[in-house]
Order: structure tokens, then sequence, then C-alpha cells
């Protein structure tokens, strides 16, 4: 199967399949015959398109037809900071923009069918330590590549997801969703949970993903009861114990899987036997994945992995032997590995990354600050919070202008990070530790 | 102070770091309609965590997750009496 078009005609006798967005909905079927791009289609041929829409049913409906027409798919995240984007045009050199003004609304041009098929480089964005994003180059093969055994899923299949398909995460979903037999339910841009929740019951979502993070919240909605799904499943953070039972607890009749992926490595392996962590009969075995533990680091090697960085002069993604390093900490306690969290500090608050440097950087704007750490606090809630350790230039009298310096210092936080970064708890201490290089002592 | 007080006053607090109304703190009010994101309670269990000294959350494998504001306070009430904390006393 060379493209997404390819795979549309799999719509089971009797059935239709759609995709359901938040305003909009399109028959999938329907789709080779017609054009989200307004007739200008054509013009995209063999460029390099950057895919930056405010909806991702609007981005949903303009891959669908550019995979296997455009030279490359840039897929732009919701949430990239503006002043990021001419970096990125540039990198990855982007000669087509398609954006959503009336990209749904026009949704009825007819334009000629296109006979012929290019190998599309989709590039993929994700949070690096500047703020800048990293850029990953995959293919159609890379990106489908884990999916082949979820195609034999049943017609009546109804795919949902709490993240958003311009992450990998959210990628996966849309693949084994278009691909396979049956239909997607897409959230709109700022859509609550619970309202989400109500249009995945309404159209009989059956299988549905997100983190741990999204799953907590769905749980604490009111709206959870809507849904009755068959399969749950949690990627994109560390699926504790808690989780996962309190799922099992909720949906009865549902298989409640965990996954490990990752932008850079891909889709490594599926856990289903409702457990924390992995067997660690896994690490070493043969197999489409073949994993490894080097240093307490999961190391994975798979034709699942990003094929390479878009500015070649970013560290190399693999190994000499092709495994990719993800930077994820594990401990083995019996026979079962545990992740223990980020090797480089990053912090993960919900699925999203927080880097201990830029908010140590803010913090340290206050003039009353000699130096901070940031570090990483495990929530019940998000997987981990922001905290920080903050040395004052004078040891004053402690009591006193503390709370002040509480507030003044969240207050510069909230001007300049997003929210998720901003320390959720502010920890005054005499002094912190320096590691011998001269750099601040981090620990786990 | 009790832990309903400690609770609401952190809420309170946090609504206010973030810009945010309230509305009002009844015991049947939806936590996630209250203003707070997922991202807020999580800091607001990390206060109380500070404050009480506890995190109920994190003491069990098996919590049911609280949907309103009156299942939030009572499972903190539980926990402060398992921690011999009294929770009766007013503020």
């Amino acid at each position: 199967m060379a493209s997404i078009r390819d795979s549309l005609g799999n719509t089971p006798a009797g059935r239709q399949r759609f995709l359901w967005g938040a305003t909009g909905s399109v028959c999938l079927g329907d789709l080779p015959s017609g054009t989200s791009l307004g007739g200008r289609a054509a013009e995209l041929a063999g460029r390099s398109v950057l895919v930056a829409t405010r909806d991702q049913f609007a981005a949903a409906l303009a891959l669908i037809e550019l995979d296997g027409l455009a030279k490359r798919l840039i897929v732009c995240t919701p949430d990239l900071p503006p002043e990021h984007l001419p970096a990125v045009v540039a990198k990855a050199g982007v000669d087509a923009i398609v954006s959503d003004d009336d990209l749904v609304r026009s949704a009825a041009f007819h334009i000629p069918h296109f006979t012929f098929h290019i190998p599309t480089e989709w590039i993929l964005l994700t949070s690096g330590t500047t703020g800048a994003p990293k850029m990953l180059v995959h293919s159609f093969a890379s990106l489908t590549a884990p999916i082949g055994s979820m195609l034999a899923q049943g017609d009546d299949v109804v795919w949902g997801t709490f993240y958003d398909i311009r992450r990998y995460g959210g990628l996966q979903i849309f693949f084994r969703a278009v691909m396979g037999r049956g239909s997607f339910v897409l959230s709109g841009p700022g859509e609550s949970i619970g309202d989400y929740l109500v249009r995945l019951g309404a159209h009989g979502a059956t299988h549905v993903s997100g983190t741990p993070s999204h799953w907590r919240r769905a749980l604490m909605s009111p709206e959870a009861r809507a849904l009755s799904p068959r399969y749950v499943r949690l990627s994109g953070e560390i699926a504790d114990q808690a989780i996962l039972n309190a799922l099992r607890a909720f949906y009865p009749h549902a298989s409640v899987g965990h996954a490990f992926a990752s932008t850079e490595a891909g889709v490594g392996f599926e856990v289903n036997d409702g457990l924390e962590g992995f067997p660690a009969s896994m690490v070493g075995a043969p197999g489409d994945v073949e994993i490894t533990v080097v240093d307490g680091s999961l190391r994975l090697r798979s034709a699942r992995i990003a094929a390479r960085y878009v500015d070649g002069d970013s560290a190399a993604l693999a190994d000499e032997d092709g495994f990719v390093d993800t930077g994820d900490m594990v401990e083995r306690r019996g026979d079962r590995y545990y992740f223990l969290g980020r090797r480089s500090g990053m912090i993960n608050v919900g699925g999203l990354k927080v880097y201990p440097e830029e908010v140590e950087a803010a913090i340290n704007r206050h003039p009353a600050v000699r130096m901070s750490m940031v570090r990483s606090k495990r929530s019940p809630i998000t997987g981990s919070l922001v905290a920080a350790d903050v040395v004052l230039k004078t040891e004053s009298d402690p009591g006193e202008a503390r709370p002040d310096f509480t507030r003044e210092i969240l207050q510069i936080c909230h001007e300049r990070l997003a929210p998720h970064k901003i320390p959720a708890t502010i920890r005054f201490v005499p002094a912190l530790e320096i590691a011998a290089a001269g750099k601040l002592a981090r620990h786990a | 102070m009790s832990v309903k007080a400690a609770v609401i006053s952190e809420i309170q607090q946090i609504a206010s770091d973030n810009k945010r109304s309230l509305p009002p703190l009844t015991d049947d009010l939806v936590l996630l309609d209250s203003g707070l994101d997922s991202l807020a309670i999580a800091i607001l269990v990390a206060r109380l965590e500070e404050q009480l000294g506890f995190d109920p959350f994190s003491e069990s494998d098996d919590v049911a997750y609280p949907v309103t504001l009156g299942d939030f306070i009572r499972f903190y009430d539980h926990a402060a009496q398992s921690h011999g904390v009294d929770s009766r006393q007013p503020g």
C-alpha cells in the first residue's frame, strides 16, 4: 500500500465509514473523488507542504489528500509558537502552506484523479530543549509499520483519541482508523473533555486512546459514563498501576493496554496484561521491535524509527547498530521493568514536555533570586509536575518576605511560560549542590 | 485549619493565580466544571500534600477519581483520619 488514499476503499459492504470532527464530518469513501483543497491540490504535487490548521479535522483531510502527492508533509502541531515557524519553514524547505481558511467548507470540489504516487516524506515536530521544535523525518512505511495487526479489526470499530493527530500518538490512531475498516471521531479545537466524551458516546466509539493524564481527567468527568469502549489505550506517559486499575474498574468490558512510543523511535511495544511496566522477557527477544536496556535507558530498533532529523546537523538519531536511545530510564524489579522517568531531566506534565532550564531561566529573572533548580515532582493527576528549589541572594528574614517572593516568581512565570511549565510548588533552600563540572547537580 | 477549609483555600488561591473566577464551591460542584483544569487539580493535590503532609491519591493503587468537590473533600477527610489529622476542627 503506497498511500493513505489507497486504503479509503476498505469499506465493508453495506456500511459507511466516517471521519467526524467537532464541526463537520465526511464519509471516508467519498474522499478519493473529492478534495478539501479548493481545487488547488494539483499545484501542491511534488511540493514540501506545511499543514498548519487550527482544526485537526481540516488537517486530517489535508493529510489524507496530500500523502502520495506532496514530496514532504510537514505536520504542524497546534501549539507551535509562531516565532519558531520561520525556522521550521526554512529547515524543511517548505514551499506551500495549507491552512484552514474555508478548507472544510470547500470540500465538494472535484479534481482530476491522481495517476501517480510518490513516497511522501512526513515531517513531525516534537519539542526540543530550547523550545525550538525538533523535526523528524518519517515515511508512510515507518509510520504505518506498527499497525499491521490492528487492521484485522472488526467492521464496527469507531476510533477516538484525546490526542491531537498532529502529534505522534494521535497520528498513530489516525492511521489505524483511516487505514482500517472503521470510523474516527476527532476532538475539536478547544473542545472540553466532557463534550468530546459525549460525542464519542453518541458515535459509539469503541477504541479510545489518550495519555494517562487524559484518562484521569476523563474519569473525573461525569460524562465518562457516556462512553462504553471495548479497547482503552494509554501512551505518551508512564501508565501507573492506579490508572490501569481505575480504568479496568470503570470500563469492565474494555481491554486496557498501554503502549510505549516516541516520535523518534516510533511505537516500541504494547503491554496488555493490565500491569504497569513491561515483562523483562521482552528485552532481547526477537521481533519487529528489538529492545535493549543500556545503562538503565531503554533502546529500540525497528522499521518504525524516524529516518533522521530534517537538518542533518542534529545529533544522530540512532547508534551505529541502529538502536534509538529513548532517554527513558527503566529499572528491573523481579521479572518486570518499570519506568523511572527521563534521563535528560525533562519533565512530562500530562504528556507535555518541560525542560527544567527554561523554567529556571524565568525564575532567575526575579531580582532577589540567586539561582534555582527545577525538578520533577510526581503527580497522581498529571504524572509529573514542575517543582522549584530557589536560593535567594540574601538570606534575610526567612518568614517575612517569602510569601511575596513566591507570588512574584509565579507572576513572572505566568507572563513567560505556558501553564504546564509554571512551578506547582516553590521551596526556598539555603543552597543548591553544584557538581564537579560546574553544573547544577540534578537528581532524578 | 480543617481539611475542608484547606481544600477551599487552596482552590481559591489557584484560581486567583490563574485569574479565573470560581462558581460557588458547593459539594455537588463537578471539579472540572469549577474553572480548574486537570493541571490546576494536580497543583491543588501537590500543595495540599505540602500543607497536610499526605496525598491520598498516591497511597493506593485502587483509587476512585473524585468527580465532585464533595467527593474530593471526603476523599481527603478519610485519608486525614487514617493519618491522625483532626479534620473536624473548624478553620
